[in-house]
């Protein structure tokens, strides 16, 4: 039985349905990083997709900026409980990325330029689920916001999208990535409130 | 993660907009610096608002915490904690929450602090465990507000940095500043962070907390000027995020 807070009405919108369960609506897009923004130089960027033993597929910025792109319009959920609805994203999907690749591995980890990492199942990132995106409102990306390239993975909680990535591995079994390590929630489902590692 | 219930058994004001509840959680099972806790609010009818809010308390194995608040102007949990709260009300509570923006006391090699504003409060947590434990490793907090009324545990601050060399505070103001401070009004820049920070060589780690566009700024500064940035931790909130 929850504690009444005397005299607290709160603030409630009539969005309130598109929000999943402890979420609150904001227009504006605040950052959460575990450390500072890096700089990342486009001549130097890639991004590989390996099993772990061997790389299968490497770009360089040019090939794949050189890849068709999808306009997408999503809404994001942040575990820190702001959801922001409609933002609209410029990138290229995971299943462009992983045509023609055979793999019997179910799960990927994501990694990023400043080490950061995330695990996400591999059935998660196909069928349209998700992209790696170089454009948000229209625009290239700002670095505080994982420019030049972010992973979007809108269904899942943002922390899973993972800013300034440059590769995914493939693995055999689902192991933690950076918060997954740290509490958070190995999956991270909005709708269910997949917050913590012990819910 | 279970919803604990908490007693407010303090309150103390911090500045005109900002105050500090001291709680006592059933059940606490105890923190480290600089993690935080979401405090759930519910409405007669039970609709419901959850925020997350950093401890500002030292770890203590008395089941109390002290959580410091600033009221934003449209928030919908901070200014009912700020203003309607009572000593005796009872909230709920969860955590505590995050390993990674925090501080033990087994870590070894000097601490750079730099806040921005509210982003203070983890850092206090980290320099109150500091205390506690009798920590022998030096910290260093800069920390920059708006204004010299808008300082957090301002007396606090003054007595830990008079006891020794232990912690050493700098202040700067971003827009008023007292009588005759040295520096004018503005952004923390280079020239602060060279003269008033760990140098590079020391290989501090460093906690950098406060709002995006500061943290941005100041870990931008300490890469500059030779920090490595495996060394720096940051936690960011933008301006509806009510994360402090």
């Amino acid at each position: 039985m929850a504690i009444i807070s005397r005299g607290f009405s709160g603030r409630r919108s009539g969005a309130d349905a598109k929000l999943p369960p402890g979420q609150y609506l904001t227009t504006d897009f605040p950052v959460l990083s575990a450390g500072p923004t890096p700089n990342i130089a486009l001549d130097r960027w890639e991004f590989t997709i390996d099993d772990g033993r061997n790389v299968l597929k490497r770009w360089d910025w040019k090939s794949i900026r050189d890849l068709p792109t999808d306009t997408i319009a999503v809404d994001l959920h942040c575990v820190t409980r702001w959801s922001k609805l409609g933002t609209s994203w410029e990138g290229v999907s995971l299943d462009a990325l992983l045509a023609g690749l055979r793999t019997d591995l179910p799960y990927a980890m994501f990694r990023s330029y400043g080490d950061y990492t995330t695990n996400v199942p591999l059935k998660d990132v196909v069928n349209g689920q998700a992209w790696i995106a170089f454009k948000y409102d229209g625009r290239d990306l700002e670095p505080e916001h994982g420019g030049p390239a972010r992973l979007l993975v809108p269904h899942l909680y943002l922390w899973k999208s993972a800013k300034w990535v440059k590769g995914m591995r493939l693995m055999p079994q689902d192991n933690p990535g950076f918060w997954e390590n740290l509490g958070y929630h190995i999956y991270g489902d909005p709708w269910r409130e997949q917050r913590y590692s012990e819910e | 993660m279970t919803w604990r219930t908490a007693s407010v058994v303090r309150l103390r004001d911090e500045t005109t907009t900002a105050r500090t509840l001291a709680l006592e959680v059933h059940d606490w099972p105890g923190h480290v610096a600089g993690q935080h806790v979401d405090v759930r609010l519910t409405a007669a009818d039970g609709y419901s608002a959850v925020r997350s809010y950093s401890i500002a308390s030292a770890p203590s194995a008395d089941g109390l915490i002290e959580i410091t608040v600033e009221r934003l102007p449209d928030g919908e949990v901070s200014p009912y904690l700020t203003q309607q709260v009572t000593v005796g009300d009872e909230l709920e509570l969860r955590g505590p929450i995050g390993g990674w923006f925090v501080w033990r006391p087994e870590q070894v090699g000097p601490i750079q602090l730099v806040a921005g504003g509210s982003g203070i409060v983890p850092l206090m947590a980290m320099i109150r465990s500091h205390v506690s434990v009798d920590s022998t490793v030096p910290f260093r907090l800069l920390y920059s507000v708006r204004e010299p009324g808008a300082i957090f545990y301002r007396d606090e601050l003054r007595a830990l940095s008079n006891r020794g060399a232990s912690l050493v505070v700098t202040y700067a103001y971003t827009r008023v500043t007292p009588k005759g401070w040295p520096r004018p009004a503005g952004r923390i820049d280079r020239e602060l962070i060279a003269n008033r920070t760990w140098p590079s060589t020391h290989q501090p780690s460093s906690y950098v907390c406060g709002p995006t566009s500061f943290v941005e700024h100041a870990a931008d500064l300490l890469i500059a000027t030779g920090h490595d940035r495996d060394r720096i931790r940051t936690e960011r909130f933008g301006a509806t995020g009510e994360r402090k």
